[in-house]
């Protein structure tokens, strides 16, 4: 077990190519805030890429930012928020939720990696929609990169997608450049009191529905909340959002209404999971099904496991299910949840088990036939001889 | 001159067979064969290269796409699939020996569903057929390429196409949820659906903007907006394009993202006044089109930002627009200007690089430099929020030579934008335009390992070969040089 701790590409190319020629294996750490996350790895080594750190160029007026990838997020955040712009897709840490060390820093590369999107998804997309290019090493020590530095570009196949939400599989990130967006104005959230999943999940529709730029959408059911709370969330210029806010109420009804820093608390709450925290001997499945069938999911898996609680996020395409360990049993309710979600559409993720449960079962959505071997055939084409964090997604992966 | 890959001779030597064999698995006038009507099928929208097919095949179902592609992987058969035809960049220009696959036949709105905002389409329906389906229910699609009338879905899909409103609204990969395709090997994969991100490796991402190498998308699922409830634009001339691109600068820096933001050059905005009326100011250098929508409390709210930006910025004139004609007149000139090029120049290629918006002056200027030094005229028109150039260069193919000399002025302009920290193409794709200028923007290695991934999915590379990248792929070797042979010492770098 070496842990290697390279100063540069350069080094981390000279380390990889030493694996892959010598068939031993590594797992890829920045901060490290994210390692509870997915499947174990199971590799000889550690590539620590920490010492890639910092903002290479930020022009605001460009809507362009290249960091190399151990750059805090917290880091970036700040330097984009003194020229009043953002990352759109709002990451959340999850330092809670995975219960990571207090001093394992999210980093930008774990976001790209792990594609981690906040609230604001349902609207504005994810890192996959934001990354505009990158420098990488594969899984032979070769330097590669692709896309660009400008925020339009079809130049070559759009290796940023693949790469993003891949979880160090397929090469390790040694700088990503991204599109970042104006911070809004001004925030507000309506909170609506009192409906129940089904209705909630419709009443999130509706929203999305209508012209209103409704900017994220969640519902906090009784269980989880003190009381049943459904969000509708705009952002914009303040004239613009009065007449919203104003406008979504005609809708919906009546609710309250949190200002600014209020709603942004919030959202950063939802992003967090928040509601469904502390987790005390519990699971928690993060799941993406066909958002209209958000309710009927959750009702089938309550159906069968009693402790079930949930959080809907992104109008229900996201639906975060907590449930006890003791109740869901060996396989962590993977069976259960699985086959609520398969007649329905989406994907299942396994994101807070033990170490345990999660080597045994299957972590992300399984897949099968030709779609299995197609990525598996992705895969040896970045990382031939399986060097980058085996396993990290499944078997092979 | 493009080359293309040498033809099979053992292919066309089997000819007729191989066109039997097309029409039992696609019956009908599903195979055309005779030369007379195959000719329309000899080019796209980038007619400067013209090739006809050896056969082409109009299938109807997913299967037959299957059975077609499995034949003509067994046979070795290359093949070059085809929306409407609308590719500025040969992406759809056919091969001497291979099949030309059209999804033509491929028409169905398979599903609206407005509970989820989204809609299942084949790939043959047009981009603006999705947003006429929709419409009743309040929605549309938001990518809108220009030829938006024609092109198809399966078309942006392979390209994956912007248009005007995608800074604000993002291109073809970020409006599309799903698709089902079919590999060469006749497999047919489905990938994603209308539900958000991958469960594993983002392959639809990576399948958008493939330019049919990589899958036949027979089926997409795309995801559906709010029609904002109004619009209105501006129409501002400044004294110089460098006026107009630092107003552009500062709209967005002052935290503004227009949905649409376009300047056209003088020789741009002449061509296109000549042609539409539409009241331009022919005496600026530059105009500069900005159009906001949503509720009309931000509208009005932004348009007014948006004129004392311009205002403190130089501009020599500007008009709001007061009806919803005026705003259309005002965006009918730039709508118009490829077609009013074609009427100042009897042909025209359009460019498509992006540069750093910074950089708009130092481009404009060198690209004056080269006007001077080919004796050919070039106007300008471009999506100014995302520094996306279109420059059109004019000449004449019946003079000997001037072709050739159009492109090497083109092929100056794009590598002047990769010199500039940009790129060759915003939303044209490489097709076989670009694709010999690819080693300006990547190196061996970078081409190899985009080449690596078009051989996870078609390792015999026979879908739509001799595009994109300057060498085909060939797999085996790529393969087999990736790990090199020999041990390496343990890496000498900093270790605990």
């Amino acid at each position: 077990m070496t842990l290697f701790r390279p100063a540069d590409e350069k080094q981390i190319a000279e380390a990889v190519a030493w694996a892959a020629n010598s068939t031993q294996r590594l797992e890829i750490v920045a901060g490290g805030s994210k390692r509870g996350f997915g499947r174990p790895v199971r590799a000889e080594h550690t590539l620590d890429v920490s010492g890639l750190s910092g903002i290479v160029n930020y022009e605001a007026a460009e809507l362009v930012l290249t960091a190399r990838p151990a750059t805090p997020l917290a880091t970036i955040e700040a330097e984009l928020a003194a020229r009043r712009q953002m990352l759109a897709f709002e990451p959340p840490c999850w330092r809670a939720l995975l219960a990571s060390d207090a001093e394992a820093e999210p980093t930008l590369g774990g976001v790209v990696a792990c594609n981690l999107a906040g609230p604001r998804r349902v609207r504005a997309g994810a890192p996959r929609d934001f990354l505009l290019g990158f420098s990488a090493v594969n899984g032979a020590g070769e330097v590669w990169k692709a896309g660009g530095k400008v925020v339009k570009n079809v130049t070559g196949y759009d290796m940023s997608k693949l790469l993003a939400g891949s979880f160090g599989t397929l090469s390790v990130l040694t700088e990503i450049t991204l599109k970042v967006a104006p911070r809004p104005e001004t925030e507000c959230t309506l909170l609506v009191s009192g409906l129940g999943n089904a209705a909630a999940i419709a009443a999130m529709a509706k929203a999305l529905n209508t012209p209103f730029e409704v900017s994220s959408v969640a519902h906090l059911p009784a269980a989880a909340a003190q009381r049943a709370v459904t969000a509708f969330r705009l952002e914009g210029p303040a004239p613009s959002v009065a007449y919203r806010v104003e406008a979504v109420e005609k809708l919906l009804g009546r609710g309250a209404r949190l200002d600014t820093a209020a709603s942004a608390k919030f959202w950063a709450d939802v992003g967090e999971v928040a509601p469904l925290l502390p987790l005390e001997n519990r699971i928690v499945w993060r799941l993406c099904p066909t958002p209209s069938l958000a309710a009927a999911v959750f009702d089938e898996v309550a159906g069968r496991l009693a402790t079930a609680e949930a959080l809907f996020d992104w109008g229900g395409g996201l639906v975060w299910l907590s449930v006890e360990a003791s109740e869901a049993g060996a396989d962590g309710g993977a069976a259960i949840v699985r086959a609520a979600m398969k007649p329905r559409g989406g994907h299942a993720t396994l994101v807070v088990a033990s170490e345990a449960t999660r080597e045994r079962v299957a972590v992300f959505e399984p897949e099968e036939g030709p779609l299995a071997a197609l990525s598996a055939r992705v895969k040896a084409g970045l990382d031939p001889v399986g060097v980058l964090n085996p396993g990290r997604m499944r078997e092979g992966l | 001159m493009i080359r293309m890959p040498e033809p099979d001779a053992g292919v066309l030597a089997r000819r007729a067979e191989i066109v039997a064999t097309l029409r039992r698995l696609v019956p009908g006038e599903g195979v055309i064969d005779s030369e007379r009507e195959r000719r329309a099928y000899e080019c796209d929208a980038f007619t400067a290269y013209r090739q006809v097919p050896m056969v082409v095949v109009l299938p109807q179902t997913t299967a037959q796409v299957a059975d077609v592609l499995r034949y003509c992987k067994a046979n070795n058969v290359k093949v070059v699939p085809r929306g409407a035809g609308t590719s500025l960049s040969g992406g759809a220009l056919p091969l001497e020996d291979g099949v030309l696959l059209g999804l033509s036949k491929f028409k169905r709105i398979v599903e609206i569903d407005v509970d989820n905002r989204c809609a299942v389409v084949q790939p043959g329906v047009t981009n603006l057929g999705v947003s006429q389906a929709v419409q009743a229910h309040g929605l549309y699609y938001a990518p809108d390429p220009s030829s938006q009338i024609a092109c198809t879905i399966g078309g942006n899909v392979a390209e994956n196409s912007g248009g005007v409103h995608c800074l604000k609204y993002g291109l073809t990969t970020n409006n599309v949820i799903g698709v089902e395709f079919v590999t060469i090997d006749g497999e047919v994969i489905r990938l994603g659906g209308k539900h958000f991100d991958a469960g594993g490796l983002d392959l639809l991402g990576v399948l958008v903007g493939s330019e049919g190498m990589l899958g036949v998308v027979t089926e997409v699922t795309v995801r559906l907006l709010p029609i904002p409830p109004g619009a209105r634009a501006l129409l501002i001339g400044f004294p110089s394009v460098e006026g107009a691109g630092d107003c552009v600068a500062a709209v967005i820096g002052g935290g503004i993202i227009p949905g649409g933001m376009e300047i056209m050059d003088r020789l741009a905005i002449q061509a296109a006044e000549d042609f539409v009326h539409a009241d331009y100011p022919l005496d600026a250098e530059a105009l500069l089109i900005v159009e906001l929508d949503g509720v009309a409390a931000e509208v009005d709210h932004l348009i007014a930002e948006v004129e004392r930006i311009a205002i403190e910025h130089g501009a020599t004139s500007c008009r709001v627009s007061r009806s919803e004609e005026e705003r259309l007149l005002f965006w009918a000139g730039r709508k118009a200007a490829f077609p009013a090029v074609g009427r100042i120049s009897p042909d025209y290629l359009c460019m498509d690089g992006t540069i750093p918006r910074r950089e708009i002056g130092r481009v404009l200027n060198r690209m004056k430099e080269m006007e001077k030094n080919y004796g050919l005229r070039c106007a300008n028109v471009f999506h100014a929020g995302d520094g996306n150039l279109h420059p059109l260069i004019l000449y004449d193919a019946n003079i000997p030579g001037e072709l050739q000399k159009a492109e090497d002025f083109g092929a100056d302009i794009l590598r002047l934008c990769v010199e500039v920290g940009g790129v060759l193409t915003g939303e044209h794709g490489v097709g076989i335009e670009k694709r010999d200028l690819m080693d300006t923007m990547f190196d061996e290695v970078d081409l190899n390992q985009q080449q690596r991934l078009k051989c996870a999915f078609d390792d015999s590379s026979l879908l739509n070969p001799g595009k994109v990248f300057p060498q085909l792929c060939r797999c085996a070797e790529l393969n087999r040089t990736h790990v090199r042979a020999g041990a390496l010492r343990f890496p000498d770098l900093p270790r605990f």
